[in-house]
């Protein structure tokens, strides 16, 4: 699979789409941009006049670039394999520095395994100025079907 | 190893995941994992990797389908080390 393929398969659509353009992709890492929008619906309310960029819709950017990207890869990728969909089963993040509405964001993930369908990934999020904003590690389980 | 051995070594490493702690208390070879434990598929993954860790052994797909009990687990890991 190349990264226009992934990109296709993935389930997500505007206002969930958190994935602009994947910049390297290989069996081990996969790595990604996205761009947060400053007329994203939650910016109205998180926080009251005062615009950030939640720490769960970050852990979503980090899933959908670094999990779900790299899961469609390597199951997509595999002998006789499907694109397969991804189920987040568990996360650990650290949250280092906020992310204001306008502002692009690199995820880097890396596997640390892929052993009986279940992915887990160590996953980076830098800012335009190469700042780490936040980082942690992130798991699912790759089945055939949307819901387990 | 004998079965109260092999259940000593096994219980730490499913405490760790298991979400029924009184189901853990009582836990024989007839446990099962997800049913009695309430252990998610994504965490009885990481039963089974910790399981070849500490007995150093490695576990295929074939008998990962088949690990869903405490005495599941047991034949499984007396064989593998039987094959060292």
């Amino acid at each position: 699979m190349n990264k226009d393929e992934v990109l296709v398969h993935l389930p997500y659509s505007s206002p969930f789409l958190f994935v602009d353009e994947l910049l390297e992709l290989d069996e081990h890492k996969v790595i990604g941009t996205f761009t947060f929008s400053p007329s994203l619906d939650f910016y109205k309310g998180h926080f009251k006049n005062n615009p950030v960029t939640p720490g769960v819709i970050l852990t979503e950017t980090m899933a959908q670039i670094g999990l779900v990207c790299l899961g469609i890869y390597l199951s997509g990728s595999a002998e006789n394999g499907l694109p397969g969909h991804v189920m987040l089963t568990s996360t650990a993040i650290d949250f280092l520095k906020p992310v204001f509405p306008g502002e692009k964001v690199t995820v880097q993930a890396e596997k640390i395994y892929f052993r009986f369908k279940k992915l887990n990934c160590t996953v980076q999020m830098t800012n335009q100025a190469g700042e780490v904003v936040c980082k942690g590690t992130i798991a699912g389980m790759v089945t055939n079907k949307m819901n387990g | 190893m004998t079965n109260e051995e092999l259940i000593a070594k096994l219980k730490p490493i499913v405490a760790s995941y298991a979400q029924d702690k009184a189901a853990l208390e009582k836990i024989d070879k007839d446990t099962d994992f997800i049913k009695d434990l309430k252990i998610n598929s994504a965490n009885l993954v990481d039963v089974v990797l910790d399981v070849e860790e500490e007995f150093d052994i490695v576990i295929d797909n074939t008998s990962m389908e088949k690990m869903l009990s405490v005495g599941a687990a047991m034949d499984i890991i007396e064989a593998k080390l039987q094959e060292k």
